[in-house]
């Protein structure tokens, strides 16, 4: 029985978007075993490339979204408020996204076994929120400035201070995991991660804006980092 | 049109933020369909990375996309496995093989992939599939079964590497 064999689907090369970041980059040295090397196949948009996952607010505890008050104490550092609003590329607000964070502490060492920085643990300190946005697409987070901390990628390598982002928007896999970076960090030029992302104003996307609106008097600095998911959910579904 | 937000590599610390709760069983294992799905991520020399997470997106056994159910999350162990309790997806629509779509985050990954996972008890709608029909290494999407289940190992890079997607 013979088949119809269609044309093949349309490819994409690793690096032609300057606005994402390659998946070989060599400064970046994991990336040299674990980047693929044959280009993409650009799927045609059925239903699995244009729904998702709803998150509800039972998985939400209160104060999940405040990484200072998880213990019993204060946790040592800066304290900030971190908000901003989550889109699609069209503006329009992504509500009910889940956001879920991670970050090192003050002095930036993650809570993690892996970590084997000789910078102090914060027992009242975790480092791990999340939460849902709110009709307008919102979220805000209070933490603690994290601190930079070094790697082994090459010599004398230096993290600069980011918080981890994981979001998910309304098809599953306009999915997003970023990091966001803070203003006028010097170690910018130096760290592979963020320089794999080639357009400099793509790499100014990652980097949060202080904000004054959301500062508080006598209690905390205020960053606001808005984030646009992209991917093929142009119309949103009907569930 | 604002531009998208670029995306960075997961790391290696992403259990401390992602894994507060187990999301690898969509089902009750000793629930009725109820098949593993299991397999490895390797890397371009063939070795595991135990520093990946695998998310599933799937239909029901009826073959509908909900929005509460289908999502799942594993990290992976030593050997770079992973391991969701599921159902079997139906077909979606008329001419779909039943599938699950799977990304992959990892250190080393300054965005996740993307890929689809086909059944081996299929053959007849694998090969009307719209998206695996039109493939040339269509057979790195198929799933080896296993006991209990399905084996499907992701192939970052090298001989064999999976197909990946984008949309």
């Amino acid at each position: 029985m013979s088949r119809t064999i269609a044309e093949p689907f349309e490819t994409v090369a690793d690096g032609q978007d300057a606005g994402q970041p390659p998946y070989l980059y060599r400064d970046y040295r994991s990336t040299e075993l674990r980047a693929p090397k044959r280009p993409l196949v650009i799927l045609p948009h059925t239903l699995s490339e244009l729904t998702g996952p709803a998150h509800g607010h039972e998985s939400i505890v209160e104060l999940d979204h405040d990484l200072t008050r998880q213990h019993d104490g204060e946790p040592l550092g800066e304290r900030i408020n971190v908000s901003g609003r989550v889109t699609d590329s069209a503006g329009r607000p992504v509500r009910s996204a889940l956001i879920e964070i991670w970050q090192a502490n003050a002095a930036g060492r993650y809570l993690h076994e892996v970590d084997q920085h000789p910078a102090p643990l914060d027992p009242n300190f975790s480092g791990a929120g999340r939460c849902l946005t709110d009709d307008n697409g919102r979220y805000s987070f209070v933490t603690v400035k994290p601190g930079a901390y070094p790697w082994r990628n090459h010599p004398n390598a230096w993290r600069p201070a980011h918080i981890h982002l994981s979001l998910f928007g309304r098809a599953f896999t306009n999915r997003l995991v970023t990091q966001m970076y803070f203003p006028g960090d010097p170690l910018f030029e130096f760290d592979p991660i963020f320089q794999s992302v080639r357009d400099p104003d793509a790499r100014e996307r990652l980097v949060c804006s202080f904000d004054y609106e959301t500062t508080e008097p006598e209690w905390a600095l205020g960053y606001r980092f808005d984030v646009v998911l992209g991917g093929p959910a142009e119309t949103p579904m009907e569930s | 049109m604002p531009a998208t937000t670029p995306s960075q590599t997961v790391g290696p610390y992403f259990t401390l933020g992602l894994f507060a709760s187990r999301a690898d069983e969509l089902v009750e294992p000793t629930s009725a369909g109820a098949v593993r799905v299991t397999g490895r991520v390797l890397d371009g020399a063939g070795d595991p990375v135990p520093d990946a997470m695998v998310e599933l997106w799937q239909a029901d056994a009826g073959g509908r996309y909900r929005g509460d159910f289908g999502w799942g999350r594993s990290g992976c162990d030593a050997e770079g496995r992973f391991s969701f309790m599921t159902v079997k997806p139906g077909r979606v629509g008329g001419a779909d093989a039943p599938h699950l779509v799977l990304m992959v985050f990892a250190r080393g990954l300054l965005r996740a992939v993307l890929t689809r996972m086909y059944f081996p008890d299929e053959e007849e709608a694998n090969a009307g599939d719209p998206v695996l029909s039109r493939l040339e290494d269509g057979s790195t999407l198929v799933a080896r079964p296993a006991d209990g289940g399905y084996e499907f190992d992701v192939r970052l890079q090298g001989d064999g590497q999976t197909v990946f997607f984008a949309v």
